[in-house]
Parts: structure tokens; C-alpha cells; sequence
């Protein structure tokens, strides 16, 4: 899609109206277009006001209790995982503030999930951007050290002290949506921090998770699941 | 805990009692929005145990990610809302069944006022103004995409219009209806003085 058609879908995205690839595509260029961030606030703020523009029932009481006691019921675990989603929240933001410091942490998943057209640059760019997104939402790994980050300008996983895959083996992430998993990139471990970007939408409700598969990787997962977060 | 009274306190604060994990302030947030967010996944999920799912996941998103919520970016409303939005549209395209239905359901005028809540009835009269004072296919655009869920594609096939055109309309009229609504507050506040 040429540029100037994405900077044309902002109206849609602020009322909702794109597809989910669609939306993806468009969150991606969001990421690098000043402009279309600054409008994409104003118009929100117009769709937004559509919601006061119909009938508000009351909606039943036990709607008000339900969400006040699953909230209550969540803190307990909430709150224990802060510290962890700050430390991993200082982590993404020295990744973003060295960029230099990303190409050589990321090179090695990034370069596996390039496209043709795209040049490594653009890509690392794109994986420091999701992860200095101020917005995202940053979930803390069950099974490891580490975070999804996902947001706006799309989704990555950044984990701590990831040992290599087995010889022959590489590590594969999978986004699982209504039980359903679909590859979402192949990367190695190593090193003191891995981050992998996402190549798969993560739609809100869905898990990530991340298996050992054989090199190159497969179209479902074998392997048994070594970290998972589960979005919002 | 002791009840608060935290009706003092503007919407971005209340977040941001949210994001250090204040229950009463959830319960603040949910008085001021969960009409207007029940209203708005009723209208697009019509359905109500769907909608009642649609404010909850809403909610317990707006709990579990206030401390993200950057006031200098956009109001309070608006990110609730557009989390509301957000999660009722994924509601209804994942039910499908709207799609049987006709065009008509997602313009449906609005009946005689439900709700007895002065405030939002006042709201709800001068977006609906707005809307009328739009020009029919801006209106009409705005209407299924927002209230019936619609993706720019599926209006427009069934439109019978460019996807282009499509695109103007949404943006024409959502720039439109800020400047009717501005227009509307500044007549409101002016025939008060």
C-alpha cells in the first residue's frame, strides 16, 4: 500500500473500521508518521463523542458488582508483577534510547523475519518503536524472565537470559487466538537479553507463547510451551 | 475501605487513582462511563449479555492498563470509549450474525429517551443534532461504521461505492461533527449567558 493511500485510513481506524490486517498495516505506519499520530488524536476524540449520541439504559447492577469483584479479585495479582513489568519497562526503554544497542541484541531474529522489500533498519526501527511505546501494554512472562509488549505500534517479546535453542533447533513464537495457533516468527536465544518482534497481529484475549521447534521453524507447534503471556 | 467521594476530581485523575490500583476508584470511573459504555456496545452488540461482556472486558482492560494512560495524549473519555468501542466491534464481528441483518439496523433512529439522566440526554440530543446537520452520506457513513461495526470494505460493496469515497466521507464527516458540536456548545453556552 503506496503511503499517501495509509495516511487515508486514519478516519477509519479512530471509528474502528478496519479490518484486522488493515488495522495492523495501519498501526505499523503509525509508528513513523508524526502526522497521522497527531491526527488520528483529533479524530478519536471525534468518534468518541459518538458514543454519547444513543439511548443509555441503566445497565443491570450486577454488571457494576461483577466488574468491581473480578478487579478486586485481579489485584492480588497485579500488583507483586509490577516490579517486574517496571524493571522490564526500564529494560525496552534503554533498548529504545540505544538503538545501536538493539541492532546487536536483535540482529539475528530481526534478520530472519525480514521481508524482501524491507531493509534491516526499517525493521529494527520498527521492533525499538513497539518497544518504546509508552502506551503498550506490557505483560510479564509466565515460564521466564521477561515481557510481550503490545501496543499500537505492534507487538514484540523481549526476554532475559534465554539460553541458545538445542543444536538444530530454534525457538518459535505462536499468537493463540481462540485456540487456534499461528506462527508469529522464528528467533535464537543467547545472550543477556533476546527481543523478537512479532510478525502476527495479537488481538486482545489471545496468547503468545513460545516452543522449541526444528530450524526454520514449523506451521504448528510441537514443542512443549517454555513462556507464555496472555493480552488483555 | 472507607467510601471516598471522589465526584471532585477530574476523569484523568480518577485514572490515575486507577493505575495504584484504587478499587473505589474503578467504581468512580464505571458511575461516570458505564451508562454511555453500556449504551454504545447495546447499539453495536444488540444484544445485551454480549454488551454486558463488551463493558466488563472494557473495564477490566481500563484497570489493568491505567498506569499506560498518558493524559497529555487524549482525554480519559475517550480512552475508555475507544477501549469500549474497540472490544464491542470485535464482539459483533466475531458473532456474524449482524451481518445477515440489513443495513437499516445500524442507522436506526434513536427512540424516546430511555434513561432519566439529565446530563447525558443533553449529550445525546447534541451528537444526534450534529449527525443530522451532516450531510446524508457522511451521516450515513459514520452511522455503520461506528454504531453498526462495519469495515470500510463491507460499506463499501454494500454501498455500491469506491473504497475511496468511502474513505472521504468517514473523514469529512468526523471533521464535520467536531466542528457542528463546537459550534453547538459555543450557541449553548452563549444563549446561557
Amino acid at each position: 500500500m503506496g503511503s499517501l493511500e495509509i495516511h487515508e485510513l486514519t478516519a477509519a481506524y479512530a471509528l474502528d473500521a478496519l479490518d484486522a490486517e488493515e488495522a495492523r498495516e495501519y498501526e505499523r505506519h503509525l509508528a513513523s508518521c508524526d502526522r497521522c499520530r497527531d491526527e488520528l488524536a483529533y479524530l478519536s476524540e471525534n468518534a468518541a463523542a459518538l458514543a454519547f449520541g444513543v439511548d443509555a439504559p441503566a445497565p443491570p447492577e450486577a454488571l457494576r458488582e461483577r466488574i468491581l469483584e473480578q478487579a478486586g479479585s485481579e489485584r492480588s495479582n497485579v500488583v507483586p508483577l509490577r516490579p517486574r513489568w517496571t524493571r522490564a519497562a526500564k529494560i525496552a526503554t534503554a533498548v529504545a534510547a540505544a538503538a545501536a544497542v538493539a541492532l546487536a541484541i536483535s540482529t539475528g531474529s530481526l534478520l530472519r523475519s525480514l521481508d524482501s522489500e524491507r531493509s534491516a533498519r526499517e525493521n529494527a526501527d520498527r521492533a525499538v518503536a513497539v518497544l518504546s511505546d509508552p502506551d503498550a501494554q506490557r505483560i510479564a512472562l509466565q515460564g521466564g524472565d521477561g515481557v510481550l509488549v503490545t501496543g499500537m505500534r505492534g507487538s514484540a517479546l523481549l526476554i532475559r537470559n534465554l539460553g541458545d535453542a538445542p543444536s538444530g533447533k530454534t525457538y518459535e513464537a505462536w499468537v493463540i487466538e481462540d485456540g487456534r495457533p499461528v506462527a508469529a516468527g522464528t528467533f535464537e536465544g543467547g545472550g543477556e537479553t533476546t527481543v523478537h518482534q512479532l510478525d502476527q497481529p495479537v488481538p486482545p484475549g489471545s496468547q503468545v507463547a513460545v516452543t522449541v521447534e526444528p530450524d526454520g521453524g514449523l506451521d504448528a507447534p510441537t514443542g512443549k510451551v517454555l513462556l507464555s503471556a496472555k493480552t488483555i | 475501605m472507607a467510601p471516598r467521594d471522589l465526584a471532585h476530581l477530574s476523569d484523568e485523575a480518577v485514572v490515575a487513582l486507577v493505575a495504584r490500583s484504587d478499587d473505589t476508584a474503578l467504581a468512580e470511573l464505571y458511575d461516570r462511563f458505564g451508562r454511555v459504555a453500556y449504551g454504545l456496545s447495546l447499539r453495536v452488540l444488540r444484544d445485551e449479555a454480549l454488551a454486558q461482556d463488551a463493558v466488563q472486558d472494557a473495564f477490566l482492560n481500563v484497570w489493568r492498563t491505567a498506569d499506560r494512560f498518558m493524559p497529555e495524549r487524549a482525554k480519559a473519555s475517550t480512552w475508555i470509549l475507544t477501549l469500549v468501542h474497540r472490544r464491542a466491534v470485535d464482539l459483533v464481528r466475531r458473532e456474524e450474525r449482524r451481518r445477515t441483518e440489513s443495513l437499516d439496523v445500524a442507522a436506526e433512529p434513536a427512540t424516546a429517551a430511555a434513561d432519566d439522566d439529565a446530563f447525558l440526554r443533553l449529550r445525546r440530543e447534541r451528537v444526534q443534532d450534529a449527525l443530522r446537520q451532516l450531510p446524508d452520506p457522511q451521516r450515513e457513513a459514520l452511522e455503520l461504521a461506528y454504531y453498526g461495526g462495519f469495515t470500510q470494505s463491507e460499506l463499501a460493496e454494500r454501498l455500491g461505492q469506491p473504497i475511496g469515497t468511502i474513505k472521504s466521507r468517514m473523514f469529512g464527516g468526523l471533521a464535520r461533527l467536531r466542528e457542528l458540536l463546537d459550534e453547538e456548545s459555543w450557541e449553548a453556552s452563549r444563549s446561557t449567558n
